[in-house]
């Protein structure tokens, strides 16, 4: 048998082929992802049904600072934006936009984790902390849980901007680009929701 | 993945970027809470299908996937309908 047969045979033995057609570490994240809506939906159904429970609640925009979160969407969605790009990047072959996009994504998520860190001390200097009301208690969790997923997520994306200045990714092999690209999104998309319904309402 | 031509992603920034302005600027009308909300939750979800269906390429995915991501969405639902319900339907 020839040293290349071999090589198939083991490259067929590692990677078997999808049922699904979808790659497995797609699907996984895909799987990942729908137990981490249900994870949310947790948190959001909470908020909602404490507060339709609540016979008063402050109006958000008293306490809260509605246009430096606004700012910190707009920094979330450009995040969003450039890792699409990026992925759209690898796929064309243009592997030094490749680390542009996904560097400047890397970038946009430690502003949006900064941004917060300054809104969490100035509320927390200001007296609103987690146990001065229903209304702060439920604020902390549910933005500390969303910001501790794109904490995780500036992470893993620090890991592939690392693989991608390596050259490890080509427009054939960048799975792990889609991957992160995918929680990212989805990370962007829970924000969207606790965005309006949080601090907007 | 299906092979699909880019969708123009700055468009769909665009549109967000817009929307968001638009909910922002929204949310200090003085109008009716129940049309408030319902006008904030609409923006909201247009914003999360664009995300999802673009960025995410839902759209442009096996159904097998949507089939996943649309099940979850709707045990979801269910979810907070019934913590709403509980509130908003009259004790024995």
């Amino acid at each position: 048998m020839s040293n290349h047969a071999i090589a198939a045979i083991a490259h067929e033995h590692v990677e078997p082929a999808s049922a699904t057609g979808i790659p497995h570490d797609k699907m996984g994240m895909w799987v990942f992802l729908c137990s981490e809506i249900m994870f949310f939906t947790g948190l959001i159904g909470s908020y909602i049904v404490l507060r339709f429970a609540s016979p008063t609640w402050p109006h958000p925009g008293n306490t809260l600072n509605i246009w430096l979160t606004a700012l910190n969407t707009f920094i979330l969605i450009c995040s969003s934006v450039t890792m699409v790009l990026a992925l759209a990047s690898v796929r064309d072959g243009e592997l030094r936009k490749l680390k542009l996009f996904l560097s400047m994504t890397l970038l946009f998520g430690t502003i949006f984790l900064s941004i917060q860190a300054y809104e969490y001390r100035h509320l927390l200097h200001a007296g609103f902390n987690p146990h001065a009301s229903l209304f702060g208690s439920v604020f902390y969790t549910t933005t500390g849980f969303h910001g501790f997923h794109v904490f995780c997520g500036v992470i893993c994306m620090a890991f592939v901007t690392g693989k991608a200045f390596l050259g490890k990714y080509t427009p054939a092999h960048h799975q792990g680009v889609e991957t992160i690209g995918l929680y990212w999104h989805f990370v962007d998309l829970v924000w969207i929701i606790l965005f309006t319904i949080i601090y907007l309402f | 993945m299906t092979e699909h031509k880019h969708p123009n992603y700055l468009g769909i920034f665009w549109i967000l970027l817009t929307v968001t302005v638009l909910e922002v600027g929204y949310s200090f009308l003085k109008v009716p809470r129940p049309i408030l909300i319902f006008g904030l939750v609409s923006l909201a979800a247009f914003k999360a299908v664009l995300v999802a269906l673009y960025f995410m390429h839902l759209k442009f995915e096996r159904k097998a996937l949507g089939v996943l991501f649309a099940s979850t969405l709707i045990l979801g639902a269910i979810l907070v309908s019934v913590g709403i319900g509980e509130h908003l339907l009259p004790r024995p």
